[in-house]
Formats: structure tokens, sequence, C-alpha cells
């Protein structure tokens, strides 16, 4: 059972520190988000805080622990953590703010994959037992969705170059072709570069919006839905997980002007652009998207504030921001957002 | 405003050395109990929530995406929740967001640890070899907790004594050791000053569950709910100048908060039995006080007088607690789906005769990460 908002809730301030790579602490790079939002929405102390990061880029526990610093918690502070992208903490703060018992919601995601090898270390998400022993890497994993897309004719590699183009202005595809291949199908441009990096986005509930900003930017409905873990049990050229993702957050309900998805390999495009339905009125990843920064662990999170500065800037009234976590898409969340309802 | 929200199934393993399980097979044993006692299948099931402690203790980055089959989550949302030992607790916390937002009408919430296929200790460290263990670092906050408020060295025996006499009441208990005594604690190796190895917590395997529910499909259900009438959580930094290690100003902020929500204005009077996270002996007195059950140097008291067994004034840890079973992500789980049992009247041979209202409880980190719920057989129960 799903159900629409119990108390209207929207982003009132958004920040961003990304960096090819960060030689300082994670912590940091949190301060420095938080501090944004903080300035911009004129706060200081807010109801509720939510982190997603992932310990495993640093190869040591506890590092969300460390993340702490950067979130001024003291006072105590009433706070989570999901080992999981920023965008899932989204969801969760969206849902306590809908509980009632606080008006803000501070929402971090953060990452510094610089520190370690992620083609390595995420192949340690697949499963321990069967696959986990084999070095399946995301990469070969895209690499196996990209052959089924091309397999079944549903996209070809001009399709892939297109979609990686996107934070290549005034490239030709077509140049991007005569690239030699990374991993076959895949060229080293089909694949996003991880970058170090945190988004915020500061959330408040109700009647009390006013009091932060002209400009709220609603969330007006978000979802996210996983499949199978195991490859031979999926459609690798479907995301049945996203479709329903995005009907659930009423995605179909108005036209999306602009969609931000988290494609950190080109073929995930034209799985997403079929599964959530985005027709030629949609403009695909202004900002680039993964292409152009991959946070990981704030990918996701991303493209909410990338949506959500366009919406505040009046470029776009109603936008869809997408997220994603494992092998292949296996699990995909959907928000969408909108201008002055 | 928030929807009530109750526990309407509970499931959990045995805590020994799993070797005969994979992963999903011990977190899908706790899911299908817990399933079962709320007399739903995975069908009948909204979201999951899931969560562990760090994913290097068994080297299973993100163990959501692998388990997901496993939890019979495909096609629905499954949150990861990771808080450090608090997490079963916060996880709980996470799972009862997801009912009383609206959103969802029925939330399976697990939790788990297989210690048995990794090395916590190691992990724990950092990462780093040779490192100091949980042990290591709680230590010198006990030995400032003895010197602070004065208690004799043997309070540590005893509730190590407690907690693992109660758990020969609790088949699903990791340490059985019957002829347990104080003597034996007392000579028992010690580890880290004044933590001997009886006082400490064992390493083991284990997956805990619960269903949640909202107001009215609890009401449908076979199974006598457990409402939870509040909860609460606060974190603050690992280290600062001015930070009181012993008795961290975001438990006794989380305790305040729990208690004011639930109208309680005397704990441990109005509150009748506890599930405290005590993963070494000492941290028995040490949130007596730190959560306001007990006034600052009365704690140990508490313990030395007995009240703090069961048949005592305020059982802690009936089900043998933390000290006789530690699947670390699941341990706060655990505490909280005990207090539930006891408020539901299902906890067996470890049972608190009469209880109302329970209180389940995890800390984490430098301990600077507090969860707890309260749990009662009433939706508003009356507050004597």
């Amino acid at each position: 059972m799903t159900s629409s908002p119990g108390r209207p809730v929207a982003i009132v301030a958004a920040a961003s520190a990304l960096h090819p790579v960060y030689h300082g602490p994670e912590a940091t790079l949190v301060m420095t988000c938080v501090n944004e939002v903080r300035q911009a929405a004129g706060v200081d102390r807010v109801d509720f805080t939510m982190a997603g990061s992932c310990d495993y880029l640093a190869g040591s526990p506890f590092v969300f622990v460390m993340n702490i610093e950067g979130m001024g918690a003291w006072p105590p502070i009433y706070e989570s953590h999901v080992e999981m992208d920023g965008a899932w903490a989204l969801f969760e703060a969206w849902l306590r703010l809908q509980v009632g018992d606080v008006d803000t919601a501070l929402v971090v995601g953060s990452g510094r994959p610089s520190v370690g090898n992620q083609r390595e270390v995420f192949s340690l998400q697949t499963d321990p037992y069967t696959m986990a022993p084999l070095g399946l890497d995301p990469v070969s994993l895209a690499g196996l969705q990209a052959r089924a897309l091309l397999e079944a004719g549903i996209a070809t590699e001009a399709d892939f170059a297109a979609a990686a183009g996107r934070a290549l202005p005034g490239m030709d595809p077509g140049d991007l072709l005569a690239a030699p291949y990374f991993n076959d199908p895949l060229r080293s441009h089909d694949v996003a570069t991880p970058t170090d990096g945190a988004a915020a986005v500061l959330l408040v509930a109700g009647d009390r919006v006013a009091e932060f900003t002209d400009t709220p930017v609603w969330i007006t409905g978000m979802d996210h839905r996983v499949e199978s873990h195991h490859l031979g049990l999926r459609d690798l050229t479907r995301s049945p997980s996203a479709a329903a993702a995005a009907a659930h957050a009423g995605a179909a309900d108005g036209p999306i002007d602009v969609a931000e998805l988290m494609v950190v390999h080109s073929p995930e495009e034209i799985v997403l652009r079929n599964a959530l339905g985005l027709g030629a009125d949609t403009r695909i990843n202004p900002s680039g998207g993964p292409f152009a920064a991959n946070p990981i662990m704030a990918t996701g999170l991303m493209r909410v504030v990338e949506v959500a500065r366009r919406i505040a800037s009046g470029e776009a009234r109603r936008g869809l921001a997408h997220a994603s976590s494992g092998p292949c898409l296996q699990q995909n969340l959907v928000a969408v957002l909108e201008g002055e309802l | 405003m928030a929807r009530p929200c109750a526990v309407v199934g509970i499931g959990q393993t045995d805590y020994r050395r799993r070797l005969e399980v994979s992963l999903e097979g011990l977190v899908r044993w706790a899911a299908l109990e817990a399933l079962a006692d709320a007399g739903l299948t995975f069908a009948d099931i909204d979201a999951v929530v899931i969560g562990k402690a760090p994913d290097l203790l068994e080297g299973v980055m993100m163990p959501e995406l692998s388990l997901a089959d496993a939890l019979g989550a495909v096609g629905k949302p499954i949150h990861r929740v990771h808080t450090a030992g608090s997490v079963g607790a916060a996880t709980a916390i996470s799972g009862a967001t997801m009912i009383e937002s609206g959103r969802y009408d029925r939330v399976l919430v697990v939790c788990y640890e297989k210690q048995s296929e990794g090395n916590a200790t190691w992990a724990l460290s950092g990462g780093r070899s040779g490192g100091q263990g949980a042990g290591g670092t709680f230590a010198p906050w006990i030995r400032g907790y003895i010197k602070r408020s004065g208690a004799p060295e043997h309070i540590g025996w005893k509730v190590a004594v407690k907690d693992r006499r109660n758990a020969l009441r609790n088949p699903h208990a990791h340490l059985r050791i019957p002829d347990i005594s104080l003597e034996k604690v007392k000579e028992s190796p010690m580890l880290w000053e004044p933590l001997r190895f009886l006082e400490s917590c064992p390493s083991s395997d284990g997956a805990a569950a619960v269903v949640l529910a909202s107001e009215d499909a609890a009401r449908r259900g076979p199974s006598k709910p457990a409402w939870i009438i509040s909860h609460a959580k606060r974190s603050e930094y690992s280290s600062f100048p001015g930070r009181d290690p012993i008795r961290p100003r975001a438990g006794v902020d989380c305790a305040e908060a729990l208690y004011r929500k639930a109208g309680i204005t005397d704990p441990l009077r109005q509150i009748d039995c506890a599930e405290l996270y005590v993963p070494f002996s000492w941290y028995e007195p040490m949130w007596l006080e730190g959560h306001l059950l007990a006034a600052q140097g009365e704690g140990w008291k508490l313990t030395d007088g007995g009240a703090t067994e069961l048949g005592g004034s305020f059982p802690v840890n009936p089900s043998g607690g933390v000290l006789s079973s530690n699947p670390i992500g699941a341990s706060g789980l655990v505490r909280c789906l005990e207090a539930a049992r006891q408020v539901r009247g299902t906890a067996g041979e470890h049972q608190v005769d009469g209880a109302r209202i329970a209180l389940g409880h995890a800390y984490g980190g430098a301990a600077q990460y507090f969860a707890m719920w309260l749990v009662s057989s009433e939706l508003q129960p009356e507050l004597r």
C-alpha cells in the first residue's frame, strides 16, 4: 500500500561540494554542505538529520561516525543513517516529516571514493557465495546489460555514446564511437568516473515552508523498489522496479520538464528512459548527470539537488530525480519535484 | 499526526555459531518466524527495512541487494539502516517511521550479524590488526564510572552472573554456563581492566525480525500486539573537550525525550522491565544512571540489591541480554523484540510477571548513538 504525502514537504535549500579528488576528510565535505544549506535557509538547529554513506568506499568500518563531526551534533541531535545513497536518506526524512513530530530535516549524502579502487570494492556487492568469487564488478555487469540491449535491438552503441555525450557539450557522438573499447561493448566514456563529494538538502514540512524560502520545491511523490539480485531472473533490457517507483511516485500525473537520472553506465539511460516513460518533451540530465560528477553515495541525492535547483530558478516547473543501487540497476528510487503548487 | 504502530510478529534464530546456514538462510529464518507469528506471508508486507553493523564484519557490501530475494522484497521497497551498535533499535524505529507516516500498513524489519563469517574485532578496530576492540574503547570509561560512583568491584561480576543465569531460561541464547558463579567470573582472565572474560559479550551469529503494523492492521491480526508508545534517538560527537563519555548527554537527552513522549515521570516505577544493551557487565549500572532510571551514583545499588534480577522490582535483561548473545547488528532489535515479548506475555521461561510497559534500548559508536523504544500491552496504558 502506498499513499500520497500526509503533509506537504518542500526542499528549501540545497548544496553540493564536488571534487575530482578531495584530500581532506569526508566530514569536511559534509560540513561544507551542511553549513551552506543552513546559511541559505537561515537556520541553526534542525529537528531531524538523515545521512547516507558507505563504509566500504574507504575500506573502513564506521566512516559515517566521523561524518557526524560535520553535522553540528552538539548539543546531541536526533538523526539516523542509511548505508545507501543519500537519496534513500531523503526518503526516510520525507516520511518522518509526514509523521508530524518534526518540521525541519537535513539530508546529506557523501562519499570519498578516491581512497579506494571502487571497481574492485563494488564487486563485494554481489552475492558472496555464488557471484563475488567470480569478481563480477559493476563495469563488467554493465557490459552484460549493454550487450543485452544491443542483442535485443533496443539500442545501438551510438545511443550509448549519445547518453555519455550529455556531459560533453559540443562533442560529436560519432567521434566518441571512434574510441577503442574499454570493456567491450563499453568505451571509457560510457563509464562515469567516481568523484569525491557530498550533497545536502534542507526539508521543511507544511505551513512553515514560507518562513524559509520564496521558492520552495515540493516533493509531491517518492518511491523506491528493488528487483531480484540474480541476473538470470531478470530481463536486463527492462527496469520494472524503476517503472513501479515512478508509478507510485505519481510521475505520470503531469508533464516532466526535466529529469536527472543516475546513469553511471551510459546504457542505463536507455533502460531508464523506457521504464520511466520519458518522452522528447523532457530534458534529460541537463547537468551532464553522473558523467559530469559522480560522487558515489551522493550521486542519487545530487540528482534531486540538480532538479530542485532548476525548479527553484524557474527553469523548470516539474521534474523527476532518479537514484539507483546495485548491479544493473537492481534498485531504483524516483522522486517527483514541483515548483509552487 | 503519527499513526499508532505495533509489533504484531516476532522471530529470531538461535544465536550460536550458524555454520549450517547461509546469510540468506539466516535472515529468512527470522523473517518467516515473524510472519508466521503475525499470521502473514511475504505477500502481505508493504516494505522491508534491514539493519546490521558494518558491512566489513562479513565482507558483503550493501547486503540488502543480495538478501532482497530471501526477504521477499522483490518488487517492493527495501531500506538499509546502519547506526553502529545502536543499529538494531534504530532499524526498528525507521520501520516505525514507515508505519507512522501513513505510507505503509505492514513493514518487515530484519537485523542480523554472522560473526562466524568474518572477524568482528578486526573490523571494529578500524580494519587494522592489533586494534583495541570494543572492550578497549569502553574499559577506561568503566573505570571512570567506578571511580565516580564508588561502586565495589563485585558489581560487574553480579551482572555477569545474573545475565548468564537468565540466559539458561532462553532457548535462543548463545552462552549457556550452568555453573556460572561470582567465583567463576572473578577467576576468568582479565581482558581490559576491569573487564574479565566472563564480563564480556560473545561473538554470535543470528537474525531477528519483527512485523510492524498500523493500528487497523494490528487489530485484525491473530496475535496480541505490543504497542510502540514512544521511541527516541539521539547522537553526539565521539570526542571533544567537555564531552562526558561516562554519562553521555545524548543518552540522557534520548531517555528524557522517550519518557516525555510517553508521559512517564517516574521511569523506574512506571516501566516494568528493560532490555538494555549491556555488552560489558558494568554498562548495566551505567545505563540505569545514564538513562535516568536511577540517580547518579545509585545505579549500582539497584544491581547490588537484586532489583534487576528476574523477580526483582525492575528486571533488566531477563532474556540474558547482549552478555549472553551478541549478533551485533541484530542485538539492538533483540532488545526491542524481547521488550515486546514481555508486554505480549510471550517471553516464556523469562517472562516478567504482569509486565505492561517495557523498555528496549541500544547504543553504539563511542557510546554516542542511542536508540530506544517503549512498548506496552495497551495502546494508551494507564500510568500508575
